[in-house]
């Protein structure tokens, strides 16, 4: 999976996990919470649906890894690279 | 005869002064009462996993109303049923919601269960990751513990004052209305949001535990499905909803020149303590004598009867033996029943068919019990309104009944105010 389209995973599983708020315009570089009404059970959807949908585990000490957009798909390229 | 009700004064009195629903037929008290007069049934096809084509009872209000799609996703059916009602009660009763201290807000909503659904769905999803547990959600705990219902209105609404649910079968929409009741005169709030809530048609374990006990009910149209007293009745169709008041002790309704409903005029609760199942008309007519005691009332005051019957073949018998040893001689009460339009709301039961009855103070009429077309000679109670709405002279006097499983029962009595 290219990086564009690792982005457009993570976009989808935000727009389910925040249906009020319009994520068509977030600033890759900035954090989701920053962003987004996101809290730490939010948080953990995320990375549920990445484990449902994908089969990617993602270890609690990783979890900082994915505060923004650009930081998740840096950290999911090399997992999701041959998917 | 009559008898002059007992006397409190105003801070022990309590009152319903806003009203915030959702039934089968209705997402308002003006539509629901409209639907019952018409005789218009709110039950539906209904399909669900395992059971397949049934009939239920199916809600259709405005979630998001009340609620951001965000919380929704979150909670649970039952969270969002409370938060509507309860967002309508308040918006109904006129208070200044801005300005109250939500710390002396009490929050008492009864539910017949409580995380069936939730279970059933997780386990539902597990089984397509091969029962292995990290796929289990983690919101499944907030979404199942047993207060969670009040708690999302809570969390929905900024109420830091005390919640719980009170599990009581489906007596439980008469047992939240009690409680509220109860805390209002403890002091232990000011305004309490009182009721029941049911989520119960998404769950097929309910459908499937009435279909084994022979008591799911059948019938070539959903219309006519919840039949209670009629002779070929064959059982209960399940229902979501819920019902949620408003109660303000009368001393503060008149500070605030609120509009009142009707007041909480006696009330009892007991227990049969026979059968987990099989209700116990003795047990039943000591609760209807013991509220009628504690309103001081005799039976011959109360203008209708709301029955509980539920369209199961011994149960509705039950029922109606035991009104016919407290209501059979009297002249003046009108007997109905609302589940023959809405199907069994379960824990919103008891405060969804109150509820459809409390317009009769203002217009005098009791609706009907619908889809009687052969009445069963032991249920053909005097009084009992079939078909047709009746007029009366006057209502003064509405007895509401809830029985639930494990010998359950409890019962209200609301006096026009």
């Amino acid at each position: 999976m290219t990086p564009d389209k690792i982005r457009d995973e993570v976009l989808d599983i935000l727009r389910d996990i925040a249906p009020d708020d319009d994520i068509t315009d977030i600033d890759d570089e900035k954090s989701f919470r920053d962003q987004i009404e996101l809290d730490s059970m939010d948080f953990l959807d995320i990375v549920m649906e990445l484990r449902k949908r994908h089969r990617v585990q993602i270890p609690e000490e990783d979890y900082p890894q994915l505060a923004s957009m650009a930081s998740t798909v840096a950290y999911l390229e090399p997992l999701m690279k041959d998917m | 005869m009559t008898a002059t009700p007992n006397q409190q004064p105003d801070s022990e009195r309590i009152v319903i002064t806003g009203i915030g629903l959702t039934a089968p037929n209705g997402n308002s008290i003006t539509e629901y009462r409209s639907a019952l007069l018409a005789g218009k049934s709110g039950v539906s096809n209904y399909n669900i996993r395992y059971i397949g084509d049934t009939f239920a009872g199916v809600c259709d209000f405005e979630a998001t109303r009340h609620q951001k799609k965000r919380d929704i996703r979150r909670g649970t059916r039952a969270g969002s049923v409370g938060i509507y009602c309860a967002g309508e009660a308040v918006a109904d009763s006129g208070i200044d919601w801005d300005n109250t201290d939500t710390s002396r807000v009490g929050v008492y909503i009864g539910v017949t269960e409580h995380g069936n659904v939730e279970t059933e769905n997780e386990v539902h999803e597990l089984k397509g990751y091969d029962y292995d547990t990290k796929f289990w959600s983690h919101h499944h705990n907030p979404r199942t513990v047993a207060n969670n219902p009040a708690g999302e209105i809570c969390l929905n609404r900024g109420i830091t004052g005390p919640h719980y649910t009170i599990g009581a079968a489906c007596a439980a929409g008469n047992a939240g209305l009690i409680q509220g009741a109860q805390m209002l005169r403890l002091g232990e709030c000011d305004l309490a949001l009182a009721g029941g809530v049911s989520e119960s048609i998404h769950t097929f374990g309910i459908f499937a535990g009435f279909k084994s006990q022979g008591a799911l009910a059948t019938h070539e149209s959903p219309e006519k499905a919840s039949r209670p007293f009629d002779t070929n009745r064959n059982g209960i169709v399940v229902a979501e909803g819920g019902c949620i008041y408003t109660l303000e002790r009368l001393s503060d309704a008149k500070k605030r020149d609120a509009k009142i409903y009707g007041e909480l005029v006696g009330y009892a609760m007991n227990t049969d303590a026979t059968d987990f199942v099989l209700p116990n008309p003795d047990r039943q007519v000591q609760c209807i004598e013991l509220a009628l005691k504690k309103s001081g009332l005799v039976a011959e005051q109360i203008d209708i009867v709301s029955t509980h019957a539920t369209g199961t073949m011994q149960g509705d018998i039950q029922e109606c033996t035991a009104l016919r040893r407290v209501f059979g001689k009297s002249t003046n009460t009108s007997i109905n029943n609302t589940k023959s339009f809405i199907g069994h709301a379960m824990g919103a039961a008891g405060s969804l068919e109150l509820t459809g009855n409390l317009a009769a103070f203002e217009d005098k009429v009791a609706h009907a019990t619908i889809n009687v077309d052969d009445l069963d000679p032991e249920c053909a109670l005097p009084g009992l309104v079939i078909n047709e709405p009746q007029e009366k002279d006057n209502v003064n006097y509405i007895l509401n009944n809830s029985f639930g499983m494990l010998g359950i029962n409890s019962v209200v009595i609301i006096g026009k105010y």
